[in-house]
């Protein structure tokens, strides 16, 4: 529908960015209208994990499968926004700006082995991004180290007027400090997060998190978010329901594509959404159509939105009862083979993959996905800490304290650009540098 | 208690109007409306339901119509409701769009304030409660217009509620008998405007104007309590001229800024409401009641016939005289309606629910506003009947005729005639001679000052009244006029002036 849409002014974070002296290096792929967990699903093609090509991950697989061409099961980067978080995984730039609806965000940060933050719902503004769900999206920040994500949040956060759902309070940029009252934390674990299909790899990290926590003094307890089990659910009725009003404006008459009949307005409406949106998003639009009947109101949006309150007062009494933040994985499993991901639908996967991820959005809260370590696999597995609503900056204060910890290694990618460059290329490579 | 009055409908038709008592009027709490009336101190004019009935000429029973009114007015601001660009009449099209307007992807609502306090005020005037939260809505639909696919409105919780709304009807053939009214006011709500489109058949296309779109409404939905195209037209202009009094908007009907939708239906008194049908985008007070009393007309005969009513929209061929089905209004619409999520709960305060320290730009005290309100017309009617003496249906034309109080007011101030020699040439020969002429007051060839030099030299009895008129007739371009006038001044220079020259003065002192 956008596909040679240019758009004739800046997103405020974007503006923000370039006032600072930022470089735009360029735009990055998604799923379409950020509908997606895998990044699989955009017009463009879908997006390669650049941790496929990695040296750690190809050890591990060259003891296994033998006399597989090297490059067909490539790895999703998860989604919706995968493009940015492989770029910042390669090393293309030293941030990037995605969105987080669901989780859109911090999971495929997890998959690639980035920090993937998601600020508190108001605190940074929403004008210029491009809107799945007004009540749940955010700007969601991509790094490679969690200081690199504080310093981006400082330029970015603050009250917008063009923004009219941006707090009111001025945000001044801030240093994170060496957080070294780790005893004086209260880490919850919510215990619906044990979810059955985790994989043991995943919990194994997440439970030697806790662990460290423990031993550095802090109280790490279980708690209770007794409605997470509706959380899918609930996220899916309202999510559908505001795509199907979001979604309206595209009509082929003021930008954007448009189709080549022009019979009667209804017909060039209907050709051009027809051609212009993937069967995803059509099938999001007409769910929400449906949900926001005047028969189906009552039953369908408005219970959700009382049982979106219902799972937001979980995470107030969480935080009310004196846990400081939540500490629970990011993803099921590490990145998954391509061919293996899109043997289910767009659906299915996102119901199966925004399970960590997509309460928070519901509530509003800050959240943070840090890199952790390596699977048996070689690929990385990532975990998530949710904070109280606003407290950004102490969130990230102790994801930083935990990256420190746990010394996430290095993408090794070496290997990836010998076998790329040709001596052609090398030698073109060269001449551009020698030029400079 | 009943009263009978006879009068005429401009249909011809006999007309009817019978007292009857609450309880059988609406069956929808009449009489939870009337308490309210009489709580908020209206009209000190006992107050009946009355309810216009028509006979038929089959002699069969009685028939009652019931009007209600979905007014759109809008707002008189700089910028739009939700976005900066201007507001301007017949500008260049699409001259006036911002990327919120044209609902390019991103783009966000930000309230004007300007327009919550233009509801506000009206809210007040037309004795209103003023929610102090209200929320906004999305209501759906396509059309090339809405470029959005929906318009942000209030519908679940709009920003002023239950007020009343008094104007004055004719009962009778002389102009003293005129009956105050009361509208309930079901609500008003802040909503866009759509943009425009204009329908290019010969090249099979329709062209978009965005320029209207965002623009700030005003919707006024007043109950039906109203029952014939006379009375909807009143409480219209009634509404106009609080809407102008108050500067929230100019409320020109030709120029769109007010236009009107009414809900028709007729039944038996005593017998439950009749299907209703909504005529709509009726922009003119004169095709307002042609085009109710039409379709009450058309039910009346359709119900006659054996027919049934659909509950559909129409729409009035003001050349044809006649209401007709939209083409493209199949079936009930269902609207999806969805709370607007990119904007918080509205919240106003008063007075006493103040934040301290509250910075001033960012809230609005409904308090302040009230006391500040302008003199609304019923209140510049009583104290021209007050200072003047004059009769209540003076007072009436004289705010009902665009100008024409200024102009009144002007005459007053230069003048030493009595007030009610103002009145009475005012309202007779002036607005006579305007009518005649066909043209507004502010096009008058005649001045205040001119009108009030004449006046007082009437007063001096330095001129006859004849003679008075006769300079209006001339000014009516009237030539032979200005010979009785030099035959005039002749006399009173006992004949010594030369007649050519008094015909100069004239002539000057008349083109002047």
């Amino acid at each position: 529908m956008l596909k040679g849409y240019v758009p004739p002014y800046n997103a405020t974070v974007v503006q923000k960015l370039l006032d600072k002296g930022a470089v735009l290096m360029g735009k990055t792929n998604l799923d379409e209208f950020a509908m997606g967990s895998g990044s699989t699903d955009g017009v463009f093609g879908p997006v390669k994990n650049p941790w496929s090509y990695s040296k750690q991950y190809r050890e591990k697989r060259k003891q296994k499968a033998h006399g597989e061409n090297e490059d067909s099961n490539w790895l999703i980067t998860g989604g919706s926004s995968g493009g940015s978080a492989a770029a910042v995984a390669a090393f293309t730039c030293f941030a990037a700006l995605g969105s987080d609806t669901g989780g859109s965000t911090r999971n495929p940060a997890a998959h690639c082995g980035v920090v993937g933050f998601k600020p508190s719902y108001g605190l940074v503004s929403r004008h210029g991004l491009i809107p799945l769900v007004n009540s749940m999206d955010v700007p969601g920040i991509l790094t490679r180290c969690v200081d690199d994500a504080a310093i981006v949040l400082g330029m970015l956060a603050g009250h917008d007027p063009k923004d009219s759902t941006t707090i009111q309070d001025p945000v001044k940029p801030f240093t994170l400090p060496t957080f070294a009252d780790v005893n004086k934390l209260c880490i919850g674990i919510p215990k619906e997060y044990l979810a059955p299909e985790l994989s043991s790899e995943v919990r194994s990290f997440w439970s030697k998190a806790a662990n460290l926590f423990e031993s550095e003094g802090a109280k790490v307890i279980e708690v209770s978010l007794p409605h997470t089990s509706y959380s899918i659910v609930c996220y899916h009725v309202l999510c559908t329901s505001e795509v199907a009003s979001n979604m309206a404006r595209f009509d082929g008459l003021e930008y954007g594509h448009r189709c080549d009949i022009n019979v009667s307005t209804e017909a060039m409406y209907a050709a051009t959404r027809r051609e212009g949106f993937n069967d995803v998003v059509r099938g999001r639009i007409l769910s929400g159509n449906f949900f926001l009947l005047k028969e189906n109101y009552e039953n369908y949006f408005i219970k959700a939105q009382k049982v979106r309150r219902l799972i937001a007062n979980d995470f107030v009494n969480v935080f009310n009862s004196g846990v400081d933040v939540l500490l629970t994985p990011t993803t099921l499993s590490e990145a998954v083979p391509y061919l293996e991901f899109i043997k289910e639908d767009n659906r299915t996967r996102s119901a199966q993959d925004d399970i960590f991820t997509q309460a928070v959005n519901m509530a509003g809260l800050p959240a943070v996905s840090v890199p952790v370590a390596l699977s048996n696999q070689g690929l990385p597995i990532g975990l998530q800490f949710i904070g109280r609503a606003f407290c950004d900056q102490q969130l990230l204060k102790i994801a930083k304290w935990f990256e420190k910890q746990v010394q996430f290694p290095v993408i090794q990618l070496q290997e990836l650009m010998d076998d790329c460059s040709s001596d052609f290329e090398i030698e073109k490579l060269s001449s551009v540098s020698l030029k400079q | 208690m009943a009263a009978l009055v006879v009068r005429l409908s401009c249909l011809g038709k006999r007309w009817v109007l019978a007292c009857i008592d609450g309880g059988s009027r609406h069956g929808r709490g009449a009489a939870i409306g009337l308490t309210s009336r009489r709580k908020r101190g209206q009209s000190s004019v006992a107050q009946q339901p009355l309810i216009a009935v028509q006979k038929s000429r089959k002699g069969e029973r009685e028939w009652a119509a019931v009007v209600g009114l979905e007014i759109h007015a809008q707002i008189s601001s700089n910028s739009k409701l939700f976005s900066g660009s201007q507001v301007h009449f017949a500008a260049p099209p699409n001259s006036l769009v911002s990327f919120f307007d044209a609902s390019l992807p991103g783009t966000l609502p930000v309230l004007n304030r300007r327009c919550v306090e233009a509801a506000v005020m009206t809210g007040l005037a037309l004795n209103c409660r003023i929610n102090k939260k209200s929320l906004f809505d999305r209501k759906h639909y396509f059309y090339a217009d809405l470029p959005a696919g929906y318009q942000i409105t209030q519908q679940r919780l709009p920003i002023a509620v239950n007020g009343c709304l008094a104007y004055s009807v004719s009962v009778g053939k002389k102009p003293s008998q005129v009956s105050t009214r009361t509208v309930r006011i079901k609500q008003i709500q802040l909503e866009q405007d759509s943009g425009k489109s204009l329908h290019d058949e010969p090249r099979s296309q329709t062209l978009i104007d965005l320029n209207r779109a965002g623009v700030g409404l005003l919707e006024v939905v007043l109950e039906p309590d109203m029952s014939c195209g006379e009375e909807a037209a009143s409480a219209v202009r009634e509404l106009q001229l609080i809407l102008q009094a108050l500067g929230t908007s100019q409320a020109n009907m030709a120029e769109g800024q007010l236009r009107v939708d009414a809900n028709i239906s007729v039944h038996h008194p005593g017998e439950p409401l009749g299907v209703r049908t909504e005529v709509k985008n009726l922009n003119s007070a004169r095709f307002l009641a042609k085009a109710i009393d039409f379709e009450i007309k058309r039910q009346i005969h359709e119900l006659e016939n054996g027919r049934k009513i659909l509950n559909e929209t129409r729409s009035f061929d003001d050349k044809l005289g006649c209401t007709m089905p939209m083409r493209d209004k199949e079936g009930k619409q269902d609207y999806r309606f969805m709370p607007e999520p990119n904007l918080p709960p509205l919240l106003l305060y008063d007075t006493a629910s103040l934040p301290p320290g509250a910075d001033p730009q960012q809230v609005i005290n409904i308090d302040w506003i009230r006391e500040r309100l302008p003199e609304l017309p019923g209140k510049t009617r009583e104290k021209l009947i007050q200072q003047y003496g004059m009769l209540p249906e003076h007072s009436f034309t004289l705010l009902n005729e665009v100008g024409l109080l200024e102009f009144f007011q002007n005459v007053i101030k230069e003048t030493r005639a009595e007030p009610k020699k103002v009145t009475s040439w005012v309202l007779n020969i002036f607005l006579g001679f305007l009518k005649q002429q066909n043209l507004a007051v502010n096009e008058s060839p005649v001045t205040p000052s001119a009108l009030a030099e004449l006046l007082n030299l009437l007063d001096r009895k330095a001129i006859s009244s004849s003679a008075a008129r006769q300079v209006m007739d001339m000014k009516r371009g009237n030539p032979r006029a200005i010979n009785k006038l030099i035959g005039l001044v002749r006399k009173a220079t006992l004949s010594r002036a030369d007649p050519t020259v008094i015909k100069e003065i004239l002539e000057r002192k008349l083109s002047s």
